[in-house]
């Protein structure tokens, strides 16, 4: 319709310097040291148990979170869907309600309610139950992950199983398949690009995230996101925190490759 | 008792996802001037302190400033983007495409020093300039993907009709392209301001010293606890959004249901 592609030249501006150009800026940092040198020491720098352990540390939570998300947003998908289409519109709405508060703030609001003086240990307390004492542990920053990113598993599973015709469904219990079969052979096939997406945009997130990890786990867990932070911003260096986050790039990307092998069809569109 | 179950499922879900919202709103009534897990009495006072507090009212009104305008200079480029993109052939709209998805798929973190770099290796000092650059890049994105696709649906039979009709480019484009795009627009521009002010990572790394957002103004203050004022902000914020939101459901749930009646008869 239109013959002005060069319409889009601002746009191609802003991509070059905001997303080319700064990703070849971290490649250079990384490969050189502080006078300009070329050095392999940055990327070596990974193999430090001070950035190895935090690293393997960080790939292990955003797996377990991962799993936990799925596993909670999975059977939520099923039961949403049979609840009725009218309610799209409102399940919806009800998902994307909490992220207007801040998330920090509502990380926050986790510490303290899990505070040993806390609302939950009260209530436990009250019943008669032992307190639950995982603030500035590794389950309280699991715990901060599964509620934050919970949503981003939810949406694109619910968006895509609520599509899902259901005299497919029908028609494999009148020809004679048992609520399991029905399960792995008709919803989950169906669900899969949902779940693909909604992997992708809990995996990446919890496995780079910082604030979550100094909120909850009290200074004391140090996950990847954490040391990158604090090469940039707590006088580290630019070139190690490059040369991390080069390495970190590739195992989100070793990751996400293994994740498409799943996805055979290649339909998990992200957005 | 299998629906019972089902239901407690659904409603335990949900209360998971929305009790650090109640807990914040019931802290912005608390009578202590910083967050702690203890009732110490009712009190309306934090909410008239929000005004009077200048650090909160500053880094609320960077929040809006930066939301608003990087909203709209990304949308504006953005939509002007998406026309080129239509003269664009196959292999050079992929190409862009893939570029357009990469901060989507980028962890945070790696977007937020990447820009970080590049601001340092042209000597550009951090500050309000690179905090806005930052986020018109990563807005951008998603006025692309809302608008492109409008605008393919829309063809070009309308706009060639409009030419024809003597209309100039611009005039064609402003009364019978743009109407039709307009809800895509709106999707993009509101989904980069909803990114804008939730934004944190990328705040905190491109922003200068002395330059708070809401949210790195809140980090900030996390390991002494959260200045009740802040919570009172933030439990005004939720209701505003949530009587918005509510309004806006009600009003458009009712026309799609119509809509549906009339597509019935």
């Amino acid at each position: 319709m239109f013959k002005r592609k060069s319409l889009s030249l601002p746009y191609i501006l802003f991509i070059l310097c905001g997303t080319v150009i700064p990703l070849l800026a971290i490649l250079y940092y990384a490969m050189v040291d502080k006078s300009g040198h070329f050095t392999l020491a940055n990327l070596a720098a990974i193999g430090d148990p001070l950035h190895l352990k935090p690293l393997l540390f960080s790939l292990l939570l955003a797996f377990i979170c991962t799993a936990i998300c799925l596993l909670l947003a999975f059977p939520l998908g099923l039961m949403l869907r049979r609840s009725g289409a009218g309610k799209k519109g409102f399940v919806i709405f009800l998902l994307i309600l909490p992220m207007w508060m801040n998330f920090l703030l509502r990380t926050i609001a986790w510490k303290i309610l899990l505070q040993k003086t806390g609302v939950i240990n009260a209530i436990l307390n009250a019943v008669g139950l032992k307190s639950l004492e995982i603030i500035n542990t590794p389950y309280a920053v699991v715990l901060g992950m599964v509620y934050d990113f919970l949503p981003f598993m939810i949406l694109p599973i619910y968006n895509v199983m609520i599509k899902i015709d259901n005299s497919l469904v029908e028609a494999a219990y009148d020809l004679g398949a048992s609520p399991f079969r029905v399960m792995k052979d008709v919803l989950l096939p169906l669900s899969m690009p949902g779940i693909i997406s909604g992997v992708t945009m809990t995996f990446v997130p919890s496995m780079t995230s910082f604030a979550i990890s100094e909120i909850l786990g009290g200074g004391n867990i140090s996950l990847i996101g954490n040391i990158i932070e604090g090469e940039f911003l707590r006088g580290g260096s630019r070139n190690v925190g490059s040369g991390i986050s080069m390495v970190m790039m590739v195992f989100i990307l070793i990751s996400m490759a293994l994740l498409n092998k799943v996805d055979k069809n290649g339909e998990g569109a992200v957005v | 008792m299998k629906k019972f179950g089902k239901y407690l499922y659904i409603g335990l879900i949900f209360f998971f996802l929305y009790l650090p919202i109640l807990t914040l709103i019931v802290m912005s009534f608390n009578d202590n001037e910083r967050t702690s897990g203890v009732w110490y009495g009712f009190t309306l006072k934090w909410f008239g302190e929000i005004f009077q507090s200048q650090d909160v009212m500053e880094a609320l009104i960077n929040t809006l400033v930066i939301a608003v305008a990087s909203a709209a200079i990304a949308t504006l480029v953005g939509v002007v983007a998406c026309v080129g993109i239509m003269a664009y052939t196959r292999r050079q709209r992929t190409l862009i495409l893939q570029l357009t998805n990469i901060p989507l798929l980028n962890a945070e973190i790696v977007t937020a020093i990447s820009l970080m770099l590049t601001f340092g290796m042209f000597g550009i000092s951090l500050g309000m300039g690179t905090i806005l650059f930052s986020h018109i890049c990563f807005c951008l994105p998603y006025v692309i993907l809302n608008v492109l696709p409008k605008l393919r649906q829309a063809g070009s039979s309308t706009y060639e009709a409009a030419r024809d009709l003597g209309a100039g480019p611009v005039k064609a484009f402003f009364s019978v392209v743009l109407p039709d795009i307009m809800p895509g627009v709106a999707t993009g521009f509101l989904m980069s301001f909803t990114m804008s002010v939730d934004d944190f990572v990328i705040t905190h790394f491109t922003r200068g010293a002395g330059i708070n957002t809401l949210s790195t103004l809140i980090y900030s203050q996390q390991k002494r606890g959260i200045r009740a004022n802040m919570c009172a902000l933030s439990t005004v914020i939720f209701l505003v959004v949530l009587i918005v939101l509510l309004v806006r459901f009600f009003l458009t749930g009712r026309t799609t249901a119509d809509k549906t009646v009339k597509g019935g008869t």
